[in-house]
């Protein structure tokens, strides 16, 4: 019980970060940026999609690929780039662990975080917190 | 447990008759007339009519005015709500006001892009994708809240509806993501423009695999050309369309003035083709401005309903 009051807590702004907290958000940008092209939403899912952002979907679909997809697999915003979850459906299919993730719902954007160290948050649980009417669903369920 | 039908849609898909849907043509226009005229004509052919949500990413009347002047004609609407252009603010305000008017349908998509459109410099939105949108019109439905968890005086009673396109990469994904839409909320389906009917029938069957079927009905989309360059279009400009070259080629080989009776002579190969597909339970019907090929495709399919008007749809 006490576990679940504390991950339905609601994200205060993070302050300001500092020193420690500096560092960290700064390590994290850095390496998962040069990495995964990272965008920083703070409420990072990556794991559960092949490991392909699904921030950099112009759409910032976070559910699968939009109908939009073109028959060479390249998204049909930017003609040029393979499609970020035609990646992450290969991506999945080659990981150890998550494989099914893909197959799960994830919550809409808390766009609050942006921005925000996801490190940073999935310790504090602040990116744990959904809308009250979408987590009493999922409980009902 | 018998369902009671929330529409009449639903109930056509309840008794497990082959429902028919069409598409509004888009008008551009302030005066109701515009889409009252489209109503006159498509009342009593198909089960109900959907409203699109600015198409292509072209502004055009308003979907939920379209709805209502639908009604006010005895037609049934399906509302279509993309992602595109509003926050979940604004779409659940339209999700209840939609059912207060009488709106019994809604279908959620995530919405071409506004780089496919006309105002390609404007702000797209995408707060929510398409998934998120069914679960939340769920929580409203049957929750009775919006998401935020705030009560709902009276809850929209709709039924709730989802695209999807078989037809676009990743194709093995697709039917997982079918499966995460009616986890989502879906309880129907209106697949994008089929031409390539062995990627649905494999899409189905792959479904049918997953258990899906039993809690989805699928409405496959089958669309009517009028011209070799109507079909270009669709393959070049529409994004996810597979337009096989068969089907070009075929437009192509009849002169100009016969490729309207080629288009509905592909549509109704189409639609006996996809109708014998295990588990699909109706069709929608798409065009670009040819109102009378839908017409004359419903009738020499044999869809025909001759339904009746609908009751007088009062507001709320």
């Amino acid at each position: 019980l006490a576990k679940r009051r504390l991950d339905r807590r609601p994200p205060a702004t993070a302050p300001e970060p500092h020193g420690l907290r500096k560092a960290i958000l700064l390590l994290e940008r850095k390496t998962k940026e040069e990495i995964w092209d990272c965008r920083m939403c703070g409420q990072c899912i990556l794991h559960s999609t092949g490991m392909s952002c699904p921030m950099r979907c112009p759409k910032n679909l976070r559910n699968g690929p939009c109908g939009g997809v073109l028959v060479d697999g390249n998204c049909e915003v930017l003609p040029d780039r393979p499609c970020v979850w035609v990646q992450a459906w290969e991506g999945s299919r080659k990981l150890p662990l998550w494989r099914d993730h893909m197959l799960h719902l994830n919550r809409p954007v808390d766009w609050r975080l942006q921005e925000t160290s996801s490190w940073e948050n999935l310790v504090t649980r602040r990116d744990a917190h959904a809308p009250a009417g979408w987590s009493a669903f999922e409980d009902r369920a | 447990v018998t369902e009671e039908p929330r529409s009449g849609l639903h109930r056509v898909l309840l008794d497990r008759r082959f429902a028919v849907t069409a598409e509004l043509e888009t008008t551009d226009s302030a005066d109701p007339a515009s889409v009252h005229r489209l109503a006159d004509a498509l009342r009593g052919h198909v089960d109900a009519v959907n409203c699109t949500d600015n198409s292509a990413a072209h502004p055009h009347l308003a979907p939920l005015a379209a709805a209502r002047l639908l009604l006010d004609r005895g037609v049934e609407p399906i509302l279509q709500l993309a992602c595109r252009d509003r926050n979940r603010l604004a779409l659940q305000a339209d999700i209840l006001g939609a059912a207060a008017l009488g709106v019994r349908n809604i279908v959620c998509m995530t919405g071409d892009d506004v780089t496919a459109g006309d105002h390609p410099e404007a702000k797209p939105i995408y707060d929510l994708d398409a998934l998120h949108l069914l679960r939340i019109a769920r929580i409203m439905r049957d929750a009775g809240t919006y998401v935020s968890g705030r009560p709902l005086e009276q809850p929209p009673s709709v039924l709730i509806g989802a695209v999807e396109n078989p037809f676009a990469p990743p194709h093995d994904y697709r039917p997982m993501r079918l499966g995460k839409k009616i986890e989502a909320g879906a309880e129907f389906i209106q697949t994008q423009i089929c031409f390539n009917v062995e990627r649905l029938r494999v899409f189905m069957a792959r479904a049918g695999d997953l258990g899906l079927l039993e809690r989805v009905w699928v409405l496959g989309g089958v669309f009517i050309p009028r011209s070799a360059r109507a079909v270009r279009y669709l393959r070049d400009q529409v994004p996810g369309i597979d337009v096989p070259e068969e089907v070009l080629r075929r437009m192509e080989g009849v002169p100009p003035d016969r490729q309207a009776a080629e288009g509905v002579a592909i549509a109704l190969e189409l639609v006996e083709q996809v109708r014998s597909i295990p588990g699909i339970a109706g069709i929608h019907l798409m065009s670009i401005k040819n109102r009378e090929a839908i017409l004359r495709v419903i009738d020499e399919a044999g869809l025909h309903r001759g339904t009746e008007r609908i009751e007088p749809v009062r507001a709320g």
